[in-house]
């Protein structure tokens, strides 16, 4: 028929959605975990740059330079293969999360020494002027003003690890979008009309997320 | 000397893997920057809704994951009736991706020259061409290459998912050598890992190091 | 009372305060003069211990301010500064700004903090800008505020430094305004100034600092009529 000697089929890819939808539930649980883990470590990392102790410095340095300069399927790569040969067996759910874990707190430890340095000293100094503790200056001065410079970043960040999951195909995860999409794909061989119906569910998630964040940015940083 | 079963053949194996890598990077990067100016430019400097049809298209291709888009489009060729090799296959999505992003560097660059400077150049009777070659170009620049390097290596590590519709580049290659040297794949990633970091980290830092001069100029 | 004695600060090798002392006596007025970096804004920072000394004593009421047992944050309530560049906190609106330490340090309840902080706001004129985020406020009227926000603290004293000097030269009126009133109103107040004739109008005592010493302190009209130092004739001579 015409130039397209191929006929789509989309009802049993419809059929498949439900299946799918799982699967971009797992897609968003691992990207949420991967950005909470990935932030906790990010604060400290960036802490541990600013620190006079050159190990603990020299320590993070590797880190955000490694998790910034080799390709995320690397990164995913050594927590599933390499770990295992230390010993350390990793299914591949773990693995991609200790992956993307490792890039996100990378790239966030840079966005966060950046947002600390955003919030001039003399905020701290006008604090404390008035009586407030380190805590309270740090807390109620410091933070929301770092917050606001670093929320988006943050939020392109969470985008990218969204993206990333779909790694996990990879190393063998058939849980989330990309691996659910794939195992149908490996058994009836309708390779577009599956992987068209992730792209959308993909673009679907990441518009929330973003959409999300300008809503959240607009109640929250009215100044 | 470590003690390692890999030969000096499968190291060269290794170093193949990264001038595909490179290739396809080069290729990537300088049909994305080329396509990814024209539509920057486009959606910078003609009226808001005649570019927003484009405008969703490139935003299509920074929210869908890479991997998927490479399936897809493997997929999506042959059905068109085009024989394509994974290589070419690769290279054309790598190009759309890049514009996509590039286009909007581009488009930041060119709205962060001011209104009222290109305003002056045109009253002093400078065409829309001048305008853009001898004001907006240079004044954008300094906003859009920090920006376009990032973009350049954020690419080349991208590379590393085209192994997944079958291009031998530098990652796949060290995964071919890890299912046959299922012993030592934590050696064989270091050495990837390292050509990677190796390309990449000296041009990160030339990045830095622009900005960095660029803003104690400001 | 403020008691200054025999104070060392220095940063490194630089000495910013070389041996100073000075009294200030509740309800008094004195002004700071003299060339810039000569030390005078590193005084009031020593004096609400924003900034460690290296030798002598200050005490405010009696309290030693950098002994070690010092609760600066609780000394801290009865000395109020303000900066030159007013440092409004950017994420609050201009009444959140002036509650924050009222409600945090004094523990006071939102409504409490908020009869004050009106009041104060309305005192310095911005009685009409309570929902207004710093940003969206001139020089002049972020200075205002910064005022009513170390006034928020019923502060037994008031330290205020350069505080027109990042000003526009049209807003400077309404800022000296602001602090005419307290002055009249009877507040102990420190003032590094350049604004030679507002310190002679306001002050009961004028202190010319020049290299982190006091060169001469005195009357304003024995300051600015007759100046028995040589450096102090010079320094007016320059700015007047």
């Amino acid at each position: 028929m015409g130039v397209f000697n191929y006929t789509f089929h989309w009802r049993p890819a419809f059929q498949a959605l439900p299946a799918m939808l799982e699967g971009a539930l797992v897609t968003i649980q691992l990207a949420v975990l991967s950005m909470l883990f990935g932030i906790a470590i990010g604060v400290v990392l960036s802490l541990m740059r600013g620190s006079k102790n050159r190990l603990l410095s020299g320590f993070a340095v590797t880190w955000v330079e490694i998790a910034r300069n080799t390709p995320a399927l690397f990164q995913i790569y050594i927590a599933y293969f390499g770990l295992g040969q230390i010993g350390i067996r990793l299914d591949s759910f773990i693995a991609l999360l200790i992956g993307i874990t490792f890039n996100n707190a990378g790239y966030l430890a840079e966005t966060f020494r950046g947002g600390m340095r955003a919030v001039p000293p003399t905020q701290t100094r006008a604090a404390r002027s008035l009586g407030l503790s380190a805590v309270d200056a740090y807390r109620l001065i410091v933070l929301p003003q770092m917050f606001r410079v670093v929320f988006h970043p943050m939020t392109n960040q969470m985008v990218w690890a969204i993206l990333m999951t779909s790694l996990g195909v990879v190393v063998g995860l058939n849980t989330d979008l990309t691996g659910v999409t794939q195992e149908l794909n490996v058994k009836t061989f309708r390779t577009f009309e599956y992987f068209a119906i992730a792209a959308v569910m993909y673009y679907l998630i990441a518009k929330f997320v973003t959409l999300g964040a300008r809503a959240i940015a607009w109640r929250l940083f009215r100044y | 000397m470590i003690d390692t079963a890999l030969s000096a053949n499968d190291i060269w194996f290794l170093v193949q893997g990264a001038g595909w890598t490179l290739l396809i990077t080069a290729i990537a990067i300088v049909a994305g920057t080329l396509l990814g100016i024209l539509f920057g430019v486009a959606r910078a400097t003609l009226p808001g809704w005649s570019t927003l049809p484009l405008g969703f298209l490139l935003d299509i291709f920074r929210s869908v994951p890479l991997l998927i888009q490479l399936v897809l489009a493997n997929s999506f060729i042959p059905i068109l009736g085009i024989r394509a090799t994974p290589f070419a296959v690769s290279c054309l999505v790598l190009a759309l991706y890049t514009s996509a992003y590039c286009a909007e560097i581009v488009r930041g660059g060119v709205l962060s020259v001011p209104l009222t400077t290109r305003r002056a150049a045109r009253s002093l009777g400078l065409t829309w061409w001048q305008d853009m070659k001898e004001i907006v170009y240079p004044m954008a620049l300094r906003v859009m290459l920090p920006s376009w390097i990032g973009l350049t290596l954020g690419v080349m590590k991208d590379t590393a998912l085209v192994g997944w519709i079958g291009v031998i580049e530098l990652l796949k290659s060290s995964q071919i050598l890890i299912t046959r040297m299922a012993n030592e794949p934590l050696f064989i990633l270091c050495i990837a890992g390292l050509i990677y970091f190796l390309i990449s980290f000296p041009i990160s830092r030339l990045g830095a190091r622009l900005e960095q001069r660029w803003r104690d100029n400001d | 009372m403020i008691e200054i004695e025999r104070v060392k600060k220095s940063f490194g090798s630089l000495t910013v305060l070389d041996e100073v002392s000075l009294s200030v006596n509740t309800g008094e007025v004195v002004s700071i003069i003299g060339g810039s970096g000569s030390g005078k804004s590193t005084l009031l920072m020593c004096i609400n211990g924003l900034e460690p000394i290296q030798g002598g004593r200050i005490a405010v009421d009696g309290i030693e301010v950098h002994a070690a047992g010092t609760d600066l944050n609780k000394l801290r309530r009865n000395i109020g500064i303000v900066f030159q560049q007013w440092n409004a906190f950017p994420h609050l609106t201009v009444l959140e700004n002036v509650t924050l330490a009222p409600r945090k340090v004094l523990k006071m309840s939102r409504a409490e903090a908020e009869a004050i902080a009106v009041q104060q706001l309305e005192h310095v004129g911005l009685g009409d800008k309570l929902k207004a985020f710093p940003g969206k406020l001139s020089g002049g009227q972020q200075q205002r505020m910064a005022i009513a926000r170390a006034l928020a603290m019923s502060p037994k004293y008031m330290l205020f430094d350069e505080v027109t000097s990042a000003l526009d030269p049209q807003l400077v009126g309404e800022v000296l305004d602001t602090m005419r009133l307290l002055a009249g109103e009877g507040m102990t107040m420190i003032l590094v100034t350049h604004e030679m004739g507002f310190a002679r109008e306001v002050s009961d005592r004028v202190a010319f600092f020049k290299s982190g010493k006091i060169h001469e302190i005195g009357s304003p009209q024995q300051i600015f009529e007759s100046p028995q130092m040589p450096e102090t004739r010079a320094f007016l001579n320059s700015v007047l």
